[in-house]
């Protein structure tokens, strides 16, 4: 029975959502570079646009858009070389190894990984890592990118023109990098993963809606990465992102306040996706081979276990910030760490620590430093030290929830 | 989405070309125009007559004013538009990058803006409904 035309038109959108990266990731390496295997993808979801509701969809449809997408090349190639001869060459690359593979429009498992090491490559900008991960391996268009990171599209458009230009011109290799390369850039992968989490995640009022979705193409690309590759980090960094998500709906209050991790309210976490990032964490950490992304993990699990703010187990978490110190040294782990000792051996403790890094110039425009730092004075009952602090960090801030929030704490310090 | 191209010339370039190039850059053009077709990206589109044939019109002091010539005297001038259809503005950016024409003078590019919501506002101001 023929499909109606509407239903056609949803099936060939859910087939770009789903596998437009897994069928532009195999046409890059079958034809060569970003240009050729783009264009004749577009084609050919054009031509699945006509086809599909006259000959039925077919039986596998990402086989029958790239062998569709080869043929728009070899056609669109000879239309060009008609006027122009200089393109005669490429034209013989193309038909010369369509002749000798016949089968070549198979797929190889790790097409997605190339396509996703490539976007993610250290030779790109870092800001044009992530928009072209996620127009070329999420599928998202440019628009949608622009909007996610609020700015314009033709700021986003011109960032992957040029990353697709620097990929061509210094001939950045389409392949998985291999041995002692890959830890290092593994480490660049998950960095874009994480970002485009945290760019959605830190948005908590306001045109939020889309900037959600960035945290989820980030779980749908790290749960790809741990399919694909299923190294520690991988498996760490998506338990990560799944224990974080958990508590989306407890970390904001229904009027859009932020509200802290002790104050929030357990039975909106996400039971279901915390038993999957507490596996997760057991997983990688059993590899012994874990590192930063896996410690973080391991001490939002000990979080998500504690039924009650005061069944944390406080003395588990400072041990893991001790570890994550040695593996990532940084004043920010330094800052956390400093929090959790407060809480373990009180406000005293973590104050001298958090003045010890005030002391050493480390992050002194930091507004969580100061507004840790009067949590904690407010603790001590130095209302006067708490109060300073607080209006540094007021200074400091740029959201209005946070602003909110520390006014709101201001107010309770009378 | 659709995008609205504008090709811009510049027309003294043109006037040194001998007829055997000016067949060759037509050629190339309109074939590239028919691969846009064949993969439903040609949405429309029209080349338009030199600049000297352009009126302009200006509403001054309460009253239109007609002057002859296009509305900026540029050493680049519009010389045609074309409708696209493609899936984002790098997309757009992609397949007009690939034109001929881009090699003998700038593209614009340009979202077409959707007016329907306030089209929709405007006639119930004016009081119209549509079934």
């Amino acid at each position: 029975m023929p499909e109606s035309l509407p239903d056609i038109h949803a099936q060939v959108d859910a087939v770009y959502r789903a596998d437009a990266g897994r069928i532009l990731a195999t046409l890059i390496r079958l034809l060569g570079g970003f240009d050729l295997a783009e264009d004749a993808m577009h084609d050919a979801f054009n031509a699945a646009l006509e086809r599909w509701p006259v000959e039925g969809v077919p039986g596998n449809p990402r086989a029958w858009l790239v062998s569709t997408a080869r043929f728009k090349v070899i056609d669109a190639l000879r239309r060009r070389t008609r006027f122009e001869a200089s393109q005669d060459t490429i034209a013989e690359t193309v038909h010369g190894s369509a002749a000798a593979t016949p089968d070549a429009d198979e797929e190889l498992p790790d097409d997605q990984l190339r396509l996703i090491f490539t976007c993610c490559h250290p030779a790109l900008p870092a800001e044009a890592r992530a928009a072209l991960t996620l127009r070329e391996v999420c599928g998202l268009t440019t628009e949608e990118i622009a909007r996610a990171f609020l700015t314009s599209a033709p700021t986003i458009a011109q960032r992957i023109v040029r990353a697709k230009a620097k990929i061509r011109d210094d001939r950045v290799p389409y392949q998985v990098p291999s041995g002692a390369e890959l830890p290092e850039r593994l480490g660049t992968v998950l960095a874009v993963v994480y970002l485009l989490f945290n760019e959605g995640y830190a948005a908590s009022a306001g045109p939020s809606l889309t900037r959600a979705d960035l945290s989820a193409e980030a779980i749908r690309l790290g749960r790809m990465l741990v399919g694909l590759l299923p190294e520690p980090e991988a498996i760490g960094l998506l338990a990560l992102m799944l224990l974080h998500e958990a508590r989306r709906a407890g970390r904001v209050s229904a009027n859009g306040e932020i509200v802290l991790l002790e104050e929030q309210d357990r039975s909106t976490w996400d039971r279901s996706l915390i038993r999957e990032g507490i596996s997760l964490v057991e997983r990688a950490l059993a590899t012994r081979r874990f590192g930063a992304y896996t410690l973080q993990a391991a001490i939002a699990a000990v979080h998500a276990e504690a039924a009650t703010p005061e069944a944390t187990d406080w003395r588990q978490i400072c041990a893991l910030y001790a570890a994550l110190l040695a593996v990532q040294p940084s004043p920010v782990v330094e800052l956390n760490r400093a929090a959790a000792i407060a809480m373990h051996e009180g406000p005293a403790a973590g104050l001298a620590l958090i003045d010890a890094l005030i002391a050493r110039g480390e992050l002194r425009d930091y507004p969580l430093l100061h507004s840790a730092r009067a949590d904690l004075y407010r603790r001590l009952r130095r209302n006067d030290e708490a109060r300073i602090a607080y209006e540094r960090a007021l200074a400091l801030v740029k959201s209005d929830p946070e602003r909110r929030f520390l006014e709101k704490r201001l107010r309770e310090l009378v | 989405m659709k995008y609205i191209c504008l090709g811009y010339i510049d027309p003294n370039k043109f006037a040194s070309f001998s007829e055997a190039e000016v067949n060759a850059m037509m050629d190339s053009c309109f074939a590239y125009d028919d691969q846009l077709r064949a993969n439903g990206h040609f949405k429309g589109g029209e080349a338009l007559q030199p600049p000297n044939t352009a009126m302009t019109l200006r509403y001054t002091n309460g009253r239109v004013v007609a002057t002859d010539g296009p509305f900026a005297e540029t050493k680049e001038q519009l010389g045609g538009i074309m409708i696209l259809e493609a899936r984002d503005l790098n997309h757009a950016v992609d397949l007009i990058s690939k034109h001929p024409g881009a090699k003998y003078g700038p593209w614009e590019i340009r979202p077409a803006a959707d007016l329907g919501e306030m089209a929709r506002q405007s006639e119930a101001r004016r009081g119209i409904t549509k079934g």
